[in-house]
């Protein structure tokens, strides 16, 4: 069991609920404060086991969609964001907890092979998990607003940047035709050099593996799962069709905040 | 493919896109006829066609596609051409390896070479399923021939193992395209389907026999 310098460990049957971690390494070992929490709770009822005994590990579920499942139809079907929400996204976050908590064990083991190992199930499924929750707020219903123009600060950057919001949607939109296999097109602040970007990144690497000043505004997700069921081979036109329920009042809302 | 010499007409050569030996239709109902329309009819057809569009004019023309896969692979520093190359012969190769009423298990030379490599056919077919459904994003998995003994890969996109001189004998294709209008995202499941039902364990043999001859040849050099 590791506790580090900051960290204290909530031991609900002492009078002062909360004890810094110093404080109980210099009452106890590091095994009787083990055995303490494994045997004293649970003759009170609290029932800790081994594996709450130490950092507790913050594991994610499924966000919600704040709109139907049909509501951004036709330009992305029903049946494609209830299955690339409930199944491709939920799996993302599933398998992202499993590897989670492989880690945990193994960094608690200090089994640093196998903290490498988990590097890239961590990186596929919490870059999935990552990804999908921006996506779902990248994207809102015509009537609330899907499709209108960003105006303001970040309608004024576009225009700077890339002359008008037709070159920035054709730029992004040839883009994400040409990546090859599966991936992402994004519409980002660089928030360094105080600048827009237009970036790809392949399978579910977020925004932030191509520069670490990076912030997604919008993401658009060019796996064949976000259109094949309706566009089938034909990418273009779901890019073409998705800028219609695109949600610009949330890209403005971070781009605010991330350039102040 | 096919080149065509009238007069002194200079006509390109252009690769062709070959059909699957079987009909659309008759991997059904574990393939249907459309994911074939679709697969075969577009991807396919886009790849072929858009090869042929990159390589006209250049000096990749009149080259057979193994050498332009090779060419543009540029030791993994691709160029253009490599991705429509590969592709096309990434599912040329992958019609031949299934069949109507394929899957079971192979006979004679194979299933030894298999049982010998992976300790058992089941372990085989554990260990190809499951790096089939590991290939994170869009790729492939292969069981291949390199240095008298069979191996399983993964390999993303379009990537093949003629690109590392390696003998590819058995291919599944797990872009999404491939089993998306049948599969949804149950890629576990299109897994199971194409080993127990769509695997033409005899189109490997010969894939195996035919490596065995060049390696034989190669060694007597």
């Amino acid at each position: 069991m590791h506790l580090s310098f900051c960290e204290t460990v909530q031991i609900p049957w002492l009078s002062s609920s909360f004890v810094p971690a110093m404080a109980m390494r210099s009452l106890l070992s590091r095994k009787t404060l083990t055995s303490v929490l494994l045997s004293g709770p649970k003759s009170m009822g609290l029932g800790l086991t081994a594996a709450q005994s130490h950092r507790s590990l913050q594991t994610f579920t499924l966000p919600d969609l704040s709109y139907d499942y049909g509501a951004l139809e036709p330009a992305i079907s029903g049946e494609i964001m209830l299955l690339h929400h409930q199944k491709h996204h939920q799996t993302y976050i599933t398998n992202y907890n499993k590897a989670l908590e492989q880690l945990h064990d193994a960094m608690e083991k200090g089994d640093s092979s196998t903290v490498v190992k988990l590097q890239s199930a961590i990186k596929f499924n919490g870059g999935g998990h990552v990804n999908h929750s921006i996506f779902w707020k990248n994207l809102t219903p015509i009537r609330e607003g899907g499709g209108e123009p960003p105006k303001g600060s970040l309608g004024w950057a576009i225009d700077t940047h890339f002359g008008s919001l037709e070159a920035l949607i054709h730029k992004m939109n040839a883009e994400g035709a040409a990546l090859q296999g599966s991936g992402w097109v994004w519409l980002g602040l660089d928030k360094e050099l105080k600048r827009l970007v237009v970036e790809t990144t392949a399978n579910q690497d977020p925004l932030v593996t191509k520069g670490p000043s990076l912030v997604p505004l919008v993401g658009i997700d060019v796996w064949e799962h976000a259109y094949y069921l309706q566009y089938k081979n034909v990418r273009p036109d779901y890019l073409k069709n998705i800028w219609k329920v695109i949600n610009w009042k949330y890209a403005s809302e971070v781009y605010e905040k991330e350039s102040s | 493919m096919d080149s065509s010499s009238t007069g002194s007409a200079k006509i390109p050569l252009k690769f062709e896109l070959k059909p699957p030996p079987y009909p659309l239709n008759a991997l059904e109902p574990v393939m249907s006829e459309r994911t074939l329309e679709f697969h075969w009819g577009k991807h396919h057809r886009t790849y072929v066609d858009n090869l042929n569009k990159q390589i006209s004019g250049t000096n990749l023309e009149g080259k057979s596609l193994e050498d332009v896969i090779v060419a543009s692979y540029n030791n993994g520093d691709t160029l253009p051409t490599f991705n429509n190359a590969a592709q096309v012969w990434n599912h040329d190769f992958f019609w031949e390896c299934m069949k109507p009423g394929g899957g079971g298990v192979p006979l004679g030379d194979l299933y030894h070479m298999i049982d010998r490599d992976f300790g058992s056919f089941q372990n085989f077919s554990d260990q190809f399923k499951k790096a089939a459904a590991t290939q994170f994003g869009s790729g492939w998995a292969w069981l291949i021939y390199e240095n008298e003994k069979l191996k399983i890969a993964q390999s993303p996109n379009a990537v093949n193992p003629l690109v590392w001189n390696t003998v590819p004998l058995l291919t599944i294709d797990v872009w999404e395209h491939a089993y998306y209008l049948d599969y949804q995202n149950r890629r576990p499941d299109y897994i199971s389907v194409f080993m127990d039902q769509l695997v033409s364990w005899d189109a490997v043999s010969s894939k195996l026999e035919q490596a065995k001859k060049s390696n034989a040849a190669e060694k007597n050099a």
